[in-house]
């Protein structure tokens, strides 16, 4: 083969992107990483959304990534600064006291019922032990079922032994819930709605779920197992809620130079508009400039709609898997809202040191679960579910002095909304400024700037399909095993030399950062 | 108004009312979703008139699609197996199409009607692996069965027939070959395509115009022993062709429900039918694999010993009956050959040319049944006379006109 052929070319600086061509070019491989956009690091990005004031334009805080990774990518040796870390989270309830919520271990919270304060610390203390046990699982590659391959095999074993060590009331009890919605789960065990609002607020956050949605306790547990390995919980710390200096765009940043450093080359504004094939294996990219790059490998960073159906194209593809592609769902239901304000908001009877993390409201579940039935006929509810923050009380130098940037994921706001967002835009982002003014009142005085993100525009802006953070959605059919489908896991395309490495393979989106190691180790295991 | 779909479980095709009028025995099957006739008069009597004359069959219920657009023809080549990058227009072309796991899904005729315009008939309705497959593909695909009435004409007088009918130049149609004549008014298109392996035409034409060109086929064809035949007699006439029939010797991919019972091209002896220099096409990765491997099975061709079918017979290796290897999915006493000949599923290595087997044949003797082990013998196919079957150059047949 012609020696000046590179061995790796990732299709986009996304996190995943960044990690697996660092962990490429660590082991001696020659990587070249081409990005759309200007900047790095995809949903982990900081934008200017008005003059003066910069937010994290998609996920706003860190706390999925492991601390291994941490470890593993050296960030912080590389410029990622911390501005906060173990952010609390406050419950906002209308017309009554805020619920501060006590964190992982019961500790630093309002004061619960006497049945709820009794259940807590049981509960998240066995949440936390489901949550250890599928940390591990959600680290690695997932096994291929029905293989005669003992790598398959061994994998499968080790994941019932993990299950097994639970001991037998505990893996009873995971058996038990695993499929359960986590509004069942809850009622279960919590008697004030405001509690369940809030911590069911997190099983749904950034999916196309309501609290009764069959699968919403799996989707907390990954968000716990993820938040079980993060470096706050690793050392045991108060919370795993941490938020980057500049924004979540330093941790692109700071993978940008991580990589460069272990030899990466990194070109940003080259769009890649298809993927080369030659006698069916996949040997470089073609530019929108027309540029052709070749490669030995080509990894996409890109999700599975857009690697499989755009770049690569059918023809390349067999009907059956074309169709699993077509039919993955992928709609986003979150929208991110933007505020620039010219002073530090006033929230009703909270005490000034709960600004500094997160704000949800999500006062019930029958509140959740009322906004989600209007998304899932194409509406959005008058009463949408947010999670806020304000990222300058952190780190005043996202905005002019004395300003401050209000940054709320509002839920549900459906991509295929029926009315069309050119037309809801303007209501939606009233009615979500009302919806924080009635917890903040005197707001809206202070609004110098604004900026909705629908997933409409979410697609856009980081080249996802249907806007949805995890690049399809999490959810049985959608998981472990089989994601992203069938044919494409374990981060392999059907064209050889073609492979996956973004938040459509497992374990799903998030920073973590996991999908791209576990990629990048694929491609050397296969090489091997 | 017709009556709705539920009160009318059977459709009735446009030549319907002329069938009936012939049917003497009023022998009538279900097939895909239209009735249609099983046995006119009798079995032997149509037969012999596909190998000796010339036969009319309804094949309007044959599930027809069109195929249109820009991208049509690199679609078709990613549907099916062959390369169709070569079938000009007005040819036809066998071909098959798998799913994933480079399994048969049917097999069917692709008809090259213009230069983005082609119909695939098809035995099974499948739009919606049509559709999957039209994903990407700036390609329009529509059932156009009920749309188009369709008469076979078959037999070494069928050509004679056609041009008595007025079909100037018909003689001239090579094998596999589209014409458009007209009969009367009505505007007909003529491929030279069958389904028995001898002379043959399938004329495609508007279903208002059916009856009146069944009745002028009936006229023009009066001297040359023309006559309606049913499923019963085309049948017989296939095996000997040894083609393959739908849901009798495979199972669709799409349709099996138990694991292994899908099969592959080279299973059925159509490895020819897959070109794995085109390009990329639905399972070309699964059957790269199967070629490399080799097959399991495959569908062959028998010569039976004695006169007796070897309907559903297992196969086996020995003649004790202890190593099963293989079952009859067809078999006829072939009275053109008048050898006793079957289709069958037979595993490695039996299936190779000239292996010789055994078939368990049961037989129902005034109610008693007995057990007869006969031997078989692996011949190609259509069966040849050496192994005792059609001569081959009646298979391929050249129209005879007299000057």
């Amino acid at each position: 083969m012609n020696a000046q052929v590179r061995d790796c070319i990732v299709i986009g600086a996304g996190h995943n992107g960044l990690v697996c061509a660092l962990t490429l070019a660590r082991a001696g491989r020659s990587v070249l990483v081409v990005e759309a956009g200007a900047q790095l690091g995809g949903a982990a990005a900081t934008r200017l959304f008005s003059p003066g004031f910069q937010v994290s334009a998609c996920a706003h805080l860190l706390h999925l990534m492991s601390d291994d990774m941490m470890r593993d990518l050296q960030l912080e040796a590389h410029g990622l600064e911390w501005a906060a870390q173990g952010l609390p989270t406050t419950a906002l309830v209308p017309d009554a006291p805020p619920l501060c919520m006590p964190d992982a271990a019961g500790a630093g919270g309002s004061a619960l019922s006497a049945r709820d304060g009794a259940s807590y610390a049981g509960f998240r203390a066995r949440m936390e032990r489901f949550a250890g046990t599928l940390a591990a699982v959600l680290a690695e590659t997932p096994p291929r079922l029905g293989t005669d391959a003992w790598s398959d095999r061994l994998a499968l074993l080790r994941l019932g032994w993990r299950l097994r060590k639970l001991g037998r009331r505990d893996m009873r009890e995971l058996l038990r819930i695993g499929a359960m919605n986590v509004h069942d789960l809850l009622e279960e065990n919590f008697e004030s709605p405001a509690l369940r609002g809030a911590l069911g607020f997190d099983a749904v956050l950034g999916t196309n779920f309501g609290p009764r949605s069959p699968g919403t306790v799996l989707t907390w547990l990954y968000r716990l197992a993820a938040e079980h390995a993060a470096p706050a919980a690793a050392a045991g710390g108060a919370g795993v809620l941490a938020q980057p200096r500049g924004g979540l765009g330093a941790v692109g940043a700071a993978l940008g130079r991580a990589a460069a450093a272990a030899g990466v080359v990194i070109r940003t504004g080259a769009p890649v508009t298809s993927i080369l094939v030659e006698a069916d294996r996949a040997c470089g990219v073609v530019l929108a400039s027309g540029e052709r790059i070749e490669a030995r490998t080509v990894i996409s960073n890109a999700d599975p709609k857009t690697t499989f159906l755009e770049l690569l194209g059918p023809r390349h593809l067999d009907t059956g898997f074309v169709r699993r592609v077509a039919h993955l769902r992928s709609h986003g239901l979150a929208a991110k809202l933007h505020l620039a304000l010219d002073r530090l908001p006033r929230f009703t009877a909270l005490d000034a040191s709960r600004l500094k993390g997160r704000l949800l409201i999500a006062p019930s579940l029958e509140y959740l679960e009322h906004a989600y039935n209007h998304a899932k006929y194409g509406e959005y509810s008058a009463a949408p579910a947010m999670e806020i923050t304000l990222p300058t009380v952190n780190d005043p130098a996202l905005a002019p002095d004395g300003a401050h940037v209000l940054s709320a994921i509002v839920q549900y706001a459906p991509y295929a909304l029926k009315e069309g967002w050119p037309a809801a835009r303007g209501r939606f982002v009233d009615l979500a400024i009302d919806t924080i003014e009635h917890f903040a009142p005197g707001l809206r005085g202070s609004i110098v700037g604004s900026e909705l993100l629908t997933p409409v525009d979410l697609e856009r802006e980081f080249r996802m399909s249907g806007g949805h953070w995890h690049h399809g959605e999490l959810a049985f059919d959608q998981f472990f095993f089989v994601r992203p489908v069938p044919g494409a896991t374990q981060h392999r395309a059907p064209v050889p030399g073609l492979f996956l490495c973004g938040a459509g393979c497992h374990p799903g989106g998030g920073v973590m950062g996991v999908a791209g190691r576990n990629a990048a180790r694929q491609i050397l295991r296969q090489a091997a | 108004m017709t009556a709705p779909h539920y009160l009318q479980p059977l459709l009735k095709t446009p030549f319907h009312d002329r069938a009936r009028a012939a049917s003497q025995v009023e022998s009538f099957i279900p097939w895909a979703g239209y009735t249609t006739v099983d046995v006119f008069t009798t079995m032997e009597q149509e037969y012999f008139a596909i190998r000796n004359a010339a036969t009319l069959y309804d094949l309007t219920p044959m599930v027809k699609y069109r195929i249109a657009g820009r991208d049509a023809l690199p679609y078709l080549n990613r549907l099916v197996t062959r390369d169709l990058g070569r079938l000009a227009p007005n040819r036809v072309a066998y071909a098959v199409w798998c799913n994933d796991a480079g399994h048969l899904i049917d097999d069917g005729t692709v008809f090259r009607l213009g230069a983005d315009e082609y119909r695939l008939c098809t035995a099974e309705r499948q739009l919606d692996w049509l559709l999957s497959a039209a994903i990407g593909f700036e390609v329009d695909v529509t059932e156009v069965t009920a749309q188009i009435a369709a008469l076979a004409v078959q037999g070494p007088t069928s050509c004679a027939v056609l041009r008595t009918l007025g079909l100037a130049g018909i003689e001239r149609l090579k094998p596999f070959e589209i014409g458009t004549f007209k009969v009367g008014a009505a505007g007909v298109t003529v491929s030279r395509t069958g389904f028995t392996g001898d002379l043959g035409y399938e004329v495609w034409m508007e279903p208002e115009d059916a009856e009146s060109v069944w009745d002028a086929l009936m006229i023009a064809g009066r001297s040359r022993g023309i006559r309606a035949i049913g499923s019963q007699a085309l049948n017989t006439a296939r095996i000997e062709a040894g083609f393959l029939s739908p849901n009798v010797d495979f199972v669709s991919a799409e349709h099996t429900i138990r694991a292994g019972r899908e099969r592959s091209p080279f299973e059925l002896g159509l490895g020819w039918l897959v070109d794995f220099a085109k390009g990329h096409f639905n399972g070309r990765r699964a059957l790269l694999r199967e070629k490399e491997r080799g097959p399991r099975r495959q569908l062959v061709g028998l010569d039976v010993a004695g006169s007796k079918p070897a309907h559903n017979a297992l196969l086996y290796a020995d003649d004790s009956g202890k190593r099963e290897i293989g079952s009859v999915s067809s078999a006829i006493w072939s009275p053109t050959c008048k050898r006793n000949i079957a289709l069958a599923m037979v595993d490695a290595p039996f299936f190779a040319m000239g292996s010789s087997i055994w078939a368990e044949i049961y037989l129902n003797r005034e109610l008693v049944w007995e057990r007869r082990m006969s031997r078989a013998r692996v011949v190609e196919r259509p069966f040849s006379p050496r192994s005792g079957a059609v001569p081959r150059h009646r298979m391929i047949f050249e129209p005879r006109i007299a000057a």
